[in-house]
This record gives structure tokens, C-alpha cells and sequence, in this order.
């Protein structure tokens, strides 16, 4: 097997809540976390809200210091030392296109920061020539360059937002919920554009969303998250018709698919409650107080995730 | 002709904007019986949601209702006093929406809240008010409800204001439950939730529920009918099975096309192209025709009438009409 082109090693991301006059509490919102993506790779992270899914994606290109943790880059170690040059190799695509494009600037500065911000170009000229290629790499009309981001429907805007995202030719884009704030018929446009994309530079994604039949469609490999740590990760097409984990499963079982004869045939598994707080976590396993298979051993300790045969991690005692 | 529960005819509602006329509902015409769920899927902008506050005559200032009836088991709305409308929302038809966070009120507890709307609509005070909220909130699945009475709506989580949102819709038994969206501002795990209670609330009371949303998987999954809706306009509608397997609009056989679903998971999703429609400048023909594949010269012309295509389906697209005639030469 080649070497992960991105390596993240008990990933660890605490926020100091105040309780109080006095105190601060940690918030652990990504508790030792670890996974890799390989080179060309679609990696789907997926999880309710609070799960931590969108501080992995912040913290690994360093939105966030990590607490503690490692992340590596073709075998290079990610701090914040070298996370100028690392950026260059690692992009973001944000969810909302409407706050994460700046109101003030035109389309045509928008797309070519990256590439001020790193010196891609030699003259104005092929500053010019190169932002027009990607305005047509990702669909958008050259003639448009001018143009305010406040000009553009959501589904251009999210364009805009990824070819600023390519501009540096990365190989590697954490994509936090790039399709969740376009209309229905939109998003297919823009999930085939990723596609695309990847099959034409090679480039790797984290695709981290919560429309789990999105995720599944676009991912090669899907990890499931709930209240800051990886519950279980396999290849897409493992996790979802032989799920393990009783969270996964429910997960799944909750996700209503488009077809009423298998809609109405299968059974959802309603789970209890509400997801607790990540302030007052229980102890052990944090899914044991909706889980119907939690036992003594659940409180007590913390399941790691362990090998079920071809790569299908499962973090449980009882599955 | 037979009375039905709720019945919409050639509902046109208009927005009085700085820029013009917003037509957002563009002549929309359905029916409702008793404890049918009905489905209105459109994506945003597609007038679903102004329908619904249509029906209960709550449009922002703007908002009017331009041309067409809606007839409640047969008495117009509009003719209706503003006493007479109090009077049926609530105790007729209620609503509930999208943004369990937004729509409680921050300063009061979840039970005076609850308690107006008792209050309100029905002739119960004081303790047998009281009784009734701890009784609704069983109802609708809340845990220690005595404690909860006594907590303010931020002490809640979104899965349970929604809950509390349902209890104070059905605090006087309605006949019609109109959801706007219920579940689109949760979690995957508690929309599964809140779809089931209103499944089985729906069982026990015997209301009919009208469902509004732009998730086709929450539609599959819970509605006997759909309405598909485009633009301001029905675009097809029919049988749940008659939507999903065998669409008639060429805006519903898109929208099939372009969601992920267990089975084209392999393949590569078929976008609908362009952009979606600005309903400052509506065409003068389908309103789909700008993104649609296979318009004709008609479709940019004449908006295309409802066609039969059996009992439990209704497309209104011209290529129906085109087909029809190329096979049986029918005078349409």
C-alpha cells in the first residue's frame, strides 16, 4: 500500500468553556482522533451537529492549534512553523458561500490570493491567465472576473469558493459541508464538479457533511463520528450495507431515502434522547447512554477502534 | 360534488415588493381529506412554503392573497371575519415551522406558553388547563413533563422544542396539521424522531397533515400524495409511488435523477443545469423551460394545462401532451 498522503495521530482539540465566576472547563471537541486519507483519496467524515466534524477539518490545516496530536503531510510533520508552505499543499472549502467570500473584493482578487499570498506568478499578465483557467476549470464564465461575490447565485458562489480553494494547486482540500446550503437540484452540479475535479488533478478529499447518502455517493472511505471521536471507518460501500456500530446503525437507519417502497419497508432504529452534552460527557463510551447493547464494561472504559477484518475500524465492546 | 376537508382553488398569492410583484404562488389548486398526508416538495423559492401561509392567512405585510379560493369543508376563508380566522387556526388547522429555536417564545416557560394556546381555544381553565398542557406534552413524548412545564425554551434542545412546537398545534385537535419544513433545522437521529411522532399522532388523532418540505426522502417515506411544485406552480402530483417511479414532469424526473439514492450510488448524479428560476421575471410559458432539456417552442409560449395521466396522477408538462398526440392523434 502506497504511504497516506495525510496522517492525523490522536488528534486532540480542547476549548476552555467558562462554568462560572472562576473556572474553566475543558470542551473536548475532538478527542484523540486518528485516521488517514491516501493520495487521490475521497474520505467521508460524518456525524450530527457537536460531533466534532468541522474542528477535525479546522484543526488539521490549522484553523485551530490542535491540543495536542500530530498531523503529517506526505510524511512531513504539520506545525505551525511550516503551515504557510503546508497550505499551499492543503486547501479549505467552507459551507457557506455566502460569509466565507469577502463582499469587498471581486471574484478575479478572490481567486488569485492564494496565488499572491504564495507567489505563483511572474507578471500580471499570468496572474490574469491563470485565475481565468480556473473560472473555467470550475464552470464559472470568464467574462465575470469583475464582478462582487454578491453578484452570483449560492451554487456559483460555492464555485468561487473552490477555485480559490484549487488556485494553489493543492492535493489535498478539507471540504466542510460544501453542498448543504445549495438547493436540491444544485448540488448535484457541484458534487459532480468534486468528481471531476478529482479525476482530472488527482486531488484528495475530507468530504465531511451530514447528508449521509451524499457522503456515501462521493466517498471511498466513510468515518462516523459522534461527540468527538471516530465510532467506526471502512470503505463507503462497507459502512453502509454492514454497519457495526449501534450508532451507525441508527444513523442509517434514520437517513430517509428517496424511494417510498424502501422507505416504508425498512425499519427506522429510533434512538433514545439526545445527544449529551460535551461538557458533561459520560464516562467511558460516549453513545452508552442511547446505545441498546451498553453493559458494565461500557461505563467503565473506553472502547478503541479495532479491526473487523479488511480495514472495518469499530470502536465497541459488544459488536 | 363531494366536499373535501380543505380545497384550494386557483390560489394566486402575490409579494408587493420595492422591485414589483413577486408572484410567488401562480395559480395552485389541491385538495384535502381527513387524515390524508399530503406532500408539497419544491426547493426554495417554489412558492411551497407561501401555500401554506396562504391557507392560514398568515403572509408577511406584503403578502396578499390576489385570486382564487380556499374553501374549508366548504366555507370560503375570505369570508371569514378576523374572529372567525382566529377561531380556525388552532382549533381547525395549525402550523408548525421550520425553526424550533425562533418560533418559542425566550422569556416565558415552555408552560404558559403552552397554556395560552389551551387557554385560547378552548373552554378549559386554570388547573384543567395546567392538566391539559402535562397531558400534551405526554403526548407528544417528553420526559418528566412536570419539571418541564417550569423551563424556558433555551433549557430545551431543538428535538424537544420541536415537540413542544407540535403539542401546542394539536392543543385543541385539529383537523389539519400544516408542517413547514419540520425537520430541516435537525439532526439526522431526532428528525427520524419527530417524523415518527407525527406518524403516529397522525394514527391516533385521525388529522390530515400537509408536509412541506424539499427532502424527497422525507416525502418517500411519510406522504400518500405529493405535490411537486416549481416556480410558484404545480408541476405534477399524484401518488407517492406515482411521483418516485413513474414522474411525468420533466422537473420531477431532474430532480429524481440528480439526488444520490441507494441505487445510482456507482454512477455519475444528473444535474438539473442553469440556476433556479427569479421569480422577479417569470417566463411566459412552463417556468421550468429555461432548465429544461427538452423544451419546445410551445413550452416558452403557453404555461401547459393539467393532464390526466391516470386516476392517481396529474402532470401539467407539454411533453405529455406531445406524447399523447403522437400516439392516439387525441384532440387536445
Amino acid at each position: 500500500m502506497s504511504a497516506p498522503l495525510v496522517e492525523v495521530r490522536n488528534l486532540k482539540q480542547y476549548f476552555p468553556v467558562k462554568t462560572g465566576f472562576f473556572g474553566t472547563k475543558p470542551l473536548k471537541a475532538v478527542d484523540d482522533v486518528s485516521f488517514y486519507v491516501n493520495p487521490g483519496e475521497t474520505l467521508g467524515l460524518v456525524g450530527e451537529s457537536g460531533c466534532g466534524k468541522t474542528t477535525v477539518g479546522r484543526s488539521l490545516i490549522h484553523l485551530y492549534t490542535p491540543t495536542s496530536g500530530e498531523v503529517y503531510f506526505n510524511g512531513e510533520r504539520v506545525e505551525k512553523g511550516n503551515i504557510k508552505q503546508m497550505r499551499r499543499r492543503m486547501q479549505m472549502v467552507f459551507q457557506d458561500p455566502y460569509s466565507s467570500l469577502d463582499p469587498r473584493m471581486t471574484v478575479e482578487d478572490i481567486i488569485g490570493e492564494p496565488l499572491d499570498v504564495h507567489g505563483l506568478y511572474k507578471t500580471k499578465a499570468e496572474r490574469r491567465e491563470r485565475i481565468l483557467s480556473l473560472m473555467e476549470t470550475v464552470g464559472l464564465n470568464a467574462e465575470h472576473a469583475r464582478r462582487y461575490a454578491h453578484e452570483f447565485s449560492g451554487g456559483q458562489r460555492q464555485r468561487i469558493g473552490i477555485a480559490r480553494a484549487l488556485a494553489a494547486e493543492p492535493q489535498f482540500i478539507v471540504c466542510d459541508e460544501p453542498v448543504s446550503a445549495l438547493d436540491v437540484s444544485i448540488q448535484a452540479q457541484v458534487i459532480n464538479m468534486f468528481e471531476e475535479l478529482q479525476d482530472k488533478l488527482g486531488v484528495a478529499y475530507l468530504f465531511i457533511a451530514h447528508d449521509l447518502l451524499v457522503v456515501h455517493h462521493i466517498s471511498d472511505r466513510i468515518a462516523v463520528m459522534y461527540l468527538g471521536k471516530i465510532v467506526e471507518i471502512a470503505d463507503a460501500d462497507d459502512v453502509n450495507n454492514n454497519p457495526m456500530h449501534p450508532y451507525t446503525i441508527s444513523l442509517l437507519s434514520a437517513v430517509p431515502i428517496p424511494d417510498p417502497d424502501i422507505a416504508r419497508s425498512r425499519k427506522r432504529i429510533l434512538l433514545e434522547g439526545d445527544v449529551p452534552s460535551p461538557l458533561n460527557m459520560p464516562s467511558g463510551c460516549a453513545f452508552r447512554t442511547r446505545c441498546r447493547y451498553a453493559t458494565e464494561q461500557c461505563a467503565q472504559s473506553c472502547p478503541s477502534l479495532t479491526d473487523r477484518g479488511n480495514g472495518h475500524m469499530v470502536a465497541c465492546f459488544n459488536r | 360534488m363531494s366536499e373535501y376537508l380543505l380545497d384550494v382553488q386557483d390560489l394566486h398569492t402575490s409579494f408587493f415588493t420595492d422591485a414589483g410583484e413577486v408572484q410567488a404562488v401562480n395559480g395552485v389548486s389541491f385538495h384535502l381529506d381527513p387524515g390524508e398526508i399530503l406532500g408539497i416538495v419544491g426547493e426554495s423559492g417554489s412558492g411551497k412554503s407561501v401555500t401554506a401561509y396562504s391557507i392560514m392567512q398568515i403572509l408577511a405585510d406584503t403578502g396578499r392573497i390576489v385570486g382564487g379560493r380556499i374553501l374549508y369543508k366548504g366555507d370560503d376563508l375570505s369570508k371569514f371575519s378576523e374572529k372567525q380566522m382566529q377561531k380556525f387556526r388552532g382549533k381547525s388547522c395549525s402550523i408548525i415551522f421550520q425553526d424550533p429555536m425562533t418560533s418559542l417564545n425566550p422569556v416565558f416557560t415552555i408552560g404558559s406558553q403552552l397554556k395560552e394556546a389551551v387557554v385560547l381555544h378552548t373552554d378549559k381553565r386554570g388547573k384543567e388547563a395546567d392538566e391539559r398542557v402535562i397531558e400534551l406534552l405526554e403526548l407528544v413524548g417528553i420526559n418528566e413533563p412536570q419539571k418541564r412545564v417550569k423551563q424556558y425554551p433555551f433549557e430545551h434542545s431543538g428535538g424537544m422544542r420541536q415537540r413542544v412546537m407540535i403539542a401546542m398545534a394539536l392543543a385543541c385537535e385539529p383537523d389539519i396539521l400544516i408542517a413547514d419544513e419540520p425537520t430541516t433545522a435537525l439532526d439526522v437521529t431526532i428528525q427520524a424522531q419527530i417524523l415518527e411522532l407525527i406518524q403516529e399522532l397522525q394514527l391516533k388523532l385521525g388529522m390530515a397533515v400537509i408536509l412541506v418540505t424539499h427532502d424527497l426522502g422525507v416525502i418517500a417515506s411519510m406522504c400518500d400524495n405529493v405535490v411537486v411544485m416549481y416556480g410558484g406552480r404545480i408541476c405534477e402530483r399524484g401518488t407517492a409511488s406515482e411521483i418516485f417511479y413513474h414522474p411525468k414532469h420533466e422537473y420531477t424526473k431532474g430532480l429524481l435523477r440528480s439526488i444520490p439514492n441507494v441505487n445510482n450510488m456507482k454512477e455519475r448524479l444528473v444535474p438539473i443545469a442553469g440556476t433556479p428560476i427569479n421569480m422577479l421575471n417569470l417566463p411566459k410559458g412552463c417556468s421550468f423551460c429555461a432548465r429544461c432539456d427538452n423544451a419546445m417552442k410551445i413550452c416558452l409560449d403557453r404555461v401547459p394545462e393539467e393532464l390526466e395521466i391516470n386516476e392517481n396522477h396529474k402532470a401539467s408538462c407539454w411533453m405529455n401532451v406531445k406524447q399523447a398526440f403522437e400516439e392516439g392523434g387525441a384532440a387536445v
